[in-house]
Formats: C-alpha cells, structure tokens, sequence
C-alpha cells in the first residue's frame, strides 16, 4: 500500500485506528442563531483610551447573545480562580499571556459574533498609545466604530487621538460609548457633560456621531439588554446600534478603480489568456468597456471577465477579485491603475499633498528616500515639505515643523521620480489610501488631497560636476563626430545587448569613438529604490561619455516612458537617441525595430537611421 | 456582496500577493479542510493554475485516508506536491505515540522542526513525479521564503491577533507583542533578508464559512469527516493518536453545517478535540511563538 508508493516517508503504527470518541459536551445552552451564508459581513471596531473598557464590552456582547463556545465562559473564570485574580470579561479577548500578566490589551483580536440579520467580526483594538500601530490595524479593516470613553475618568489624549484617526481612515459611523455609569450611580448630567465634551471635538473633525449610549460593560447594561437604571435614556442598545449600522455598497455607483495587481500568463496546457488581475475598488466594468491604465495611459477595451469554470459573468464590481482579458494587447505593467475612459478620469501626478499618520520610531524627514505604496503602485518619494503638524488634542495646526514625529498628524507635500494615479480623498476614498515604507517596515499612512503641477526646476537638471577648458565642439572636430547616447530599450535584455553589441561593432569599424556597455535589468521590480538608483547611475554615465565625446551604446532592458524620461533628463543637455526594440512602440522611441528582425538585420538598420540622422559621419562616398 | 463573495474576494486578494511580492512561496496542505479550501481558492486566484508549490509535513501519524486522498488529488490537479518529514525523530522514537515525549515534545518535533526544515531547505523533501506518479527525492532544495498557511481566527487565542501577513525571524519566532501595522491591502512584503513570512488568507473565516463554502463550491474533502456508520466523524483532523473524533451522524456536507448552524454543534469550538491545546494552558501561544502553525 501507501508504503510502497513513497519510498523515504515512514509509517506510524500500522492501520492508524480511528480512536475511540470522547463523551461530547452537551446541547447547546441557548437557542442558537439561525445564519444564513447569504447574509453580509460587517466589520466594526472598538477603540478608546486604555482601560475605558473596550474589551469589556466586547466580552459581554459576545457573552450575552450567546457567542461564546460552550464552556469558555467557565474556562477563563476557572483559570481566575486558580490564579487568585478577579474574573474579568476582558480575558476572554486578551489571550496573549502578557496581555493577561499586564490586564492591557496589546493587539487587536477579532471576535466573530452572529445575529439573525447579519455576520460581524469585532476587532478590539488596544487602547494603550504604545501600540498605536496595533489600533490602527484593526480600525483600517473595519466599517463603523465603537468608541468608548469612560464616564467616570472622561474624555482622555486616546480618546481625541482614535477620534482623530477614525476620521482620517474614513470611517464615518461612530457610535460613543459612554462606560462605567456604574461608578456614578447612572447620574444623567454626567453623561450629559461627556457627551457634550466629545461631540464638540468630534464637530470639529467634521464628524457627527450616530449615537452617544450610557453603558456599563461590568454589568451588561445597555449592552444586550436595556439598563433598568437609565430611565431616561430612550436611545438603542450597543446591540441595537451595531445592527443598526450600514453595510457600505455605496462604491459600486462610483467611478470604476481597479489597482493591477498582476498580469498572468500561465502557459500550462496550451491556456493562452493574458489575464490583467486585481480587486476592483469602486464601480464596475464590462465586456465592451473601453479602459486606460493609468500613469502610462495605455488603451483598450475589455474583452472577457475571467472565472474559474462555469459561464463568464457579464460583469466585475467593487469588492471583487477578479481578473479581465483585453481586446488589444497591451504591455501595462503591474502597479497602474486601471479606469474606464468613459468616467471621470483620476489624479496622475509626481507631487502630491496628503494627510498622514506617521507609526515609525524615526522620524519623517526630508532628504531621505521612501517607498510610497497607492493602490498597487510602488514609487520613490521624498518628502518635499511639511506645510502643518495637527495636534490631535486641541486641533491646532502648527506650521513651520521641519519633519514629522512617531504619532504625529500631518499635512504634508511628496514629490516622486515617477507619476502615480490616485484620487482626491474628498472625491474617492478607497483610491486616495496609501502607506509609506521606510526600509522594510509600514511608517505612515495617510489620504491623498490633491495633486500639486509639476516641480519648476528639477534637481536632475542642474549639473553635478565642472569640467575642463576643451569644448565639445573642438572634441567634434578632433574625432570627426560629435558624443551621443544611443539607448536600446527592449524585453529581453540579452537580445537588446546583442544588438547593441553588433552596433557598436559596426560604428567602431567606422573609426567612431565608441563605447558599449549594457544593464542586464534596472533590478528586481519590487526594489523600486534600488531601481531608481541604478537608473540615475545610468544617466550619469550618458552625460559623461558623451560629454567626452564619445558615442556609447547601451541596453537597457526593460524600461518604460517614466524611466526614459528621467534618463533623458539626466542626460541633459545631450540628447538620448532611444531605439525601441520589441515593445509596442509606445516609448517615443526615434526608432522602432521590431523583433522579427534579426539581430545583425536590427544592427545594420540602427547604423542606417544613425546616420540619416547625422549621429553619425556619412561614409565618404 | 454576501459574506461567502467577500471572504472569497478577500482571500484571492491575498494569495495573488503573496505570489507576486513574495520570492519562493510555498503553501501547507495538512489535506484537512481549510488548507483543501485554501488549494480550491488558488485554483481560483490562479483561474485553473496552481503556480505554487503545496507542502505536506507528514507526520506519520496522518491516517491513511488523508494520504490517500492527498496523492489521488495532486494527480487529477496535477499539483506541485512537496513531502517534508521528521526522519530522524520517528527513527529515534522520539514521539507521544512512542510513549518517549509528551504531547507538546511530539507537535514540536514532528510538525514545527518538520515543517522549519522542510522550509529552509535543511531535510530532504519529496516532491510528486507525475509522469511516474509517484513521490520521488527533490532535487530542489532551494528555501522558501513565503510560506501560506490556512490558519482562522476562531480557532483560539493567539490566532484571533494574528495579520494577514506575519514575519517570523531567522529562527522561525513570532514576536507577537511587537507585529507590524498592516492597513487596508497593504500588506507587509518588504522584508529583511533572512526572515520568511507566513502569509493567512483565511484568517477571517469561521469554521462554519470553510463548510459552507466547501458546499457552495463543491470542494472535495476526506471521507474522515463524514460518519462512515459507527456514529462517529472527525471534526479537525490532526494526527490520530491526538485527535479525538466527535459523536456525530452527519454523513454529508449539508448536515455537517446544519450541525454547526444550530445543531449541536453551534457552541462548541472546533479544536476542543486537539490534546495538545489543553496541555498548552488552553491556548497555542507557546508552540505558536516557536514556529507551529
Ligand atoms: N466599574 C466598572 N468597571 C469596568 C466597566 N467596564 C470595564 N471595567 C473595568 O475596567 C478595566 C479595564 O477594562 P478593559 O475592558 O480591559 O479595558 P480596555 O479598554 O479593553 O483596555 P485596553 O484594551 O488595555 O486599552 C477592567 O478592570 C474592567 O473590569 C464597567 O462598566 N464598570
Ligand atoms: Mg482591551
């Protein structure tokens, strides 16, 4: 049998027995929830200032409609006793060991809860500002907010700073409650004077809370079940509220976004489709649909929405993944962002002002690289300028910062080498989300605002170097040629060099100073800063050979119209003759030779337009 | 979208990710329900393809039938099926079974340092030869950087804090007071060299979702979770001497999801018939901080 088959792997004991059952734990305690897999699932958050009893209220939500597993309840209130400690509702959420050592919660844990109209995770977030990066976390995954302020203590630094950032995340349904009524004997004017407190910050964010509930978690009033004790609270339940907030569809009658995630070609039996993937964002697309990616600005139009098996749906919509086939084949790259032509077009910019929230322990400072990551897109950015530091207490902007400290709120300006697609958040909030990398690690993140013109002078431009007395124009005379670029841009690298290679054979041959010296790649596709500064090295080395006078021939693999770009500006004032090899010629390439040309074929007419166009000397006659 | 539509798209989301940032990605095939789900959802992701490598650590204690079932499948799916062990602590007896360590000993030798060696290259490995049709020794040692494991939430303690995307260092440890922010679909893929990460597309799914998805999709799974007459099925599969099977008479699909709706099932949590978690204080954080699944 099976020991035969797979000649390294041992058996266990032979006929592994299929063991004896153990008792099962008997029927459920309450009726249970009939669900059906054709209801939504919301995601809701619960935040606020450590210890104001987040967990608590979610522990007892969970406890008292009966979602908890059988025996659970009984098992954490066991382990209190045998660790002599109060039994708290809070460790049923808190399971790390130190959260339980600490009585803090650390990381956000997820808490799956049912009702007959609707599925929920409840993520409960950590309250305690050391971990920050931990409440955003969950707050980013989630619809609607439960934000509890503890009556007794009021409203604390946490409590403005979740506020803040719920709004900043977008999050628009918040519901406040007001904990620990318990402690002041239920007294409505203290209720009142909190509630007042926070609704006048939350006024000025902009933000209009959906409800304001007095609760006390401890003992389960107005949790699940109405609080005896406020006899003058006429408003809903935590319970009531969280089946009153809305699932949000509202993206599907949106302006169509789709980040490209990939394109698959998988060549396994004899499939064909190139296949663009990625989540759709907002609105919907179908067959017919003419589309553009964005920056590139590439066109075509929607030929099929893909499936596993079964019949082709006629549509793809916002929330979906989901993968289409073109009319026309196109060479958009991963990281575009995808659009249909018929709607409003979005933001393509290289500098952009954005709200962001920085997490890192180092600082957001200016002369550094980052990594901006907007939809699928991954860019070099710097940051330009910080235009205002947002205290999140008082909500007074305070200008002149020179950078952005762990926990700060900002407003700030980024310039990148390349363009990016986005929206404005006012206009489209899913596409206005982004992060900042730093090294390795997540350091901000933040919306977009606007899209700011082009910088007047870029630093590319002004030259690094001073060179010697000699002109260019006495070089010229000297070796019968003037100095030039002659850049081959192509798929596959090694094809590009043997051309490049072949032409500068030739040239040589023709008593030309020539130089040839090929890229194998610009580098991995992900290491956008590594790429970035393999591509200034190149520009380097254009300017100075032919500023030398010197005709170098180069291949430089894969590269798009944003690359050539900034080569070219790095080049400057010389010009590059760029010649496309293979590529769909959309590069502004002075010249185009398609790969059915072979190598000394493509090399014979690259020295042939060189010379049309006076790169090179005529040959005498 | 209904729940099923959004956990789907939210899981696909997540292997594609993994497939493109990720270098060397491999996903785990414990063949028990979820990682079969898990499999069917790249199928998906992948429309039909399925361009990473699936690793089994075959504790020798698995029972028959997933094995079975684990070979019979990779060759209709033509699957790139990968055969990592424990070799050396089956030879030494080194195991729960063998009555020579405890439970927890037994996870960690033929499961964690399987699964960690496997991983890195360390062990040998078997990878399925489908012109043979049989597992033959790899040739190809080369580390995975990546490793996609269908671990949920609900499932206990230190799941519920877990992100989608975890780093774990050079010693397969999760720092798990300190993880990384992770907003929105953006997800962590920058590493230093030297960590791997495990990658969890369907943290979000209770164990009733995995059903009713088995059920909505037609998925396959091992006859072990069905009752085959003696009133008796499996509810989580592990390895036999570990896993205690439920009283149950469910015999299909639709009656295993009645069970769990709001049959007898509905309040009970699935792994309460795994030993190992009660011998780990009613949680996985240990063997968890130290590489398990
Ligand atoms: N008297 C009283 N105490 C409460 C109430 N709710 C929570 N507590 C207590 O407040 C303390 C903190 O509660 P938690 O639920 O852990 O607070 P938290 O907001 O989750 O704290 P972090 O997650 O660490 O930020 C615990 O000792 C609770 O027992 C309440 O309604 N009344
Ligand atoms: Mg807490």
């Amino acid at each position: 049998m099976n020991s035969r088959r797979r000649p390294a792997i041992e058996r266990g004991a032979e006929g592994a027995p299929r063991c004896a059952p153990a008792e099962n734990a008997s029927a459920a305690r309450r009726a249970p929830v009939f669900v059906s897999p054709d209801l939504e699932r919301l995601d809701i958050v619960a935040v606020g200032h450590v210890d104001h009893g987040k967990s608590t209220v979610i522990g007892r939500l969970m406890a008292d409609t009966g979602s908890l597993p059988e025996g659970k309840l009984e098992q954490v209130k066991a382990m209190c006793k045998i660790n002599a400690r109060p039994f708290e509702y809070a460790f049923l959420l808190d399971a790390l060991k130190n959260e339980q050592a600490q009585g803090i919660t650390i990381d956000t844990a997820r808490c799956f809860f049912n009702t007959p109209n609707r599925h929920y995770i409840i993520h409960d977030a950590p309250g305690h500002v050391e971990f920050l990066k931990n409440m955003i976390t969950g707050a980013s995954r989630a619809q609607a907010a439960l934000l509890v302020i503890d009556a007794h203590e009021g409203v604390r630094e946490n409590s403005k700073r979740h506020g803040y950032i719920l709004s900043m995340l977008g999050i628009r349904q918040i519901a406040v409650l007001v904990n620990k009524m318990d402690l002041l004997a239920w007294d409505q004017a203290a209720f009142d004077a909190v509630t007042r407190e926070y609704a006048d910050f939350l006024a000025r964010l902009g933000v209009r809370p959906t409800s304001f509930i007095p609760v006390s978690a401890r003992d389960g009033a107005n949790i699940a079940a109405r609080a005896a004790e406020a006899p003058w609270y006429d408003g809903p339940t935590v319970l009531e509220q969280v089946e009153a907030f809305k699932g949000l569809d509202d993206d599907l009658d949106r302006p169509f976004r789709m980040p490209l995630q990939d394109v698959y070609k998988f060549t396994a039996a004899g499939d064909e489709r190139r296949i663009f993937v990625g989540t759709v964002e907002s609105g919907r697309v179908r067959p017919g649909d003419e589309v553009v990616f964005l920056p590139s600005g590439k066109r075509s139009k929607v030929a099929t929405i893909e499936a596993l098996s079964g019949p082709r749906p006629d549509e793809a919509y916002a929330g979906q993944a989901t993968g289409l086939t073109l009319d026309a084949q196109v060479y958009a790259k991963p990281g575009e962002l995808m659009v249909r032509a018929d709607e409003p077009a979005p933001l393509v910019a290289d500098r952009l002002r954005a709200n962001i929230f920085w997490m890192a322990t180092a600082p957001l400072v200016r002369g550094r690289r980052y990594v901006l990551r907007m939809g699928a897109a991954r860019v070099p950015v710097e940051l330009e300028s910080v235009l205002s530091v947002l205290d999140s207490q008082e909500l007074q902007s305070v200008t002149g910062a020179a950078q952005v400290e762990r926990h700060d709120v900002a407003e700030v300006v980024f310039r990148s080498t390349r363009p990016v697609a986005f929206d404005a958040a006012e206009t489209l909030e899913p596409t206005s989300r982004f992060v900042v990398v730093a090294g390795f690690d997540t350091a901000g993140c933040g919306i977009a605002l606007e899209a700011l013109p082009e910088a007047a002078a870029s630093a590319d431009a002004e030259r690094r170097f001073s060179v010697g007395d000699v002109t260019g124009e006495q070089r010229a005379a000297r070796y019968g040629h003037a100095g030039k670029a002659v850049v081959f841009v192509g798929e596959s690298a090694e094809d590009a060099h043997a051309v490049a290679a072949s032409l500068e054979r030739r040239i040589f041959g023709l008593g030309v100073h020539s130089y040839c010296l090929s890229a194998t790649d610009l580098g991995d596709e992900k290491d956008v800063l590594g790429r970035e500064a393999q591509l200034g090295r190149l520009g380097e080395i254009a300017w100075a050979l032919t500023d030398a006078g010197i005709v170098l021939v180069a291949a430089l693999g894969d590269m798009d119209r944003f690359d050539l770009d900034r080569l070219r500006a790095l080049a400057a004032p010389h010009e590059v003759f760029v010649i496309g090899r293979g590529d769909g010629g959309d590069l502004g390439a002075d010249l185009d030779l398609p790969t059915t040309l072979a190598i000394e074929e493509a090399a014979q007419a690259a020295l042939r337009a060189l010379t049309a166009a006076g790169v090179l000397p005529a040959p005498a006659a | 979208m209904n729940q099923l539509e959004t956990l789907e798209a939210k899981s696909v989301h997540i292997l594609r990710e993994a497939y493109r940032a990720l270098g060397n990605v491999c996903m785990l095939w414990s063949i028990g329900k979820d990682s079969t789900v898990l499999l069917h959802l790249a199928r998906k992701a992948f429309f039909g393809h399925v361009p990473i490598p699936l690793v089994h650590i075959d504790t020798a204690y698995k029972m028959p039938e997933m094995i079975a079932y684990r070979d019979q499948l990779a060759l209709e799916w033509r699957l790139n099926l990968v055969v990592g062990q424990n070799r050396e602590a089956l030879r030494e007896k080194q195991t729960f079974p063998d009555g020579n360590v405890d439970r927890i000993a037994c996870c960690r030798n033929l499961k964690t340092m399987a699964l960690k060696h496997t991983l890195d290259g360390e062990w040998p490995r078997l990878r399925m030869d489908h012109d043979r049709g049989e597992l033959v020794e790899d040739a190809d040692l080369s580390p995975y950087t990546g490793v996609i494991v269908g671990v949920r939430a609900d499932e206990e303690g230190s799941r519920s804090k877990e992100r989608y995307f975890s780093p774990r260092d050079v010693e397969n440890d999760w720092n798990v007071d300190d993880q990384p922010p992770e907003l929105w679909r953006y997800f962590k893929t920058d590493f230093e060299p030297g960590t791997h990460v495990r990658v969890h597309p369907l943290l979000d799914w209770t164990e009733l979702n995995v059903w009713e998805y088995i059920e909505r999709e037609s998925i396959p799974v091992t006859s072990l979770y069905f009752d085959n007459g003696e009133g008796i099925r499996c509810r989580s599969l592990g390895c036999w001497p570990c896993t205690t099977p439920v009283r149950s008479t469910a015999t299909n699909v639709p009656e295993i999801i009645e069970e769990l709706r709001s049959g007898k099932f509905s309040n009970i949590a699935e792994r309460s018939g795994r030993a190992q978690d009660k011998d780990d204080g009613g949680g996985l954080e240990s063997l968890r901080r130290g590489g398990y699944m």
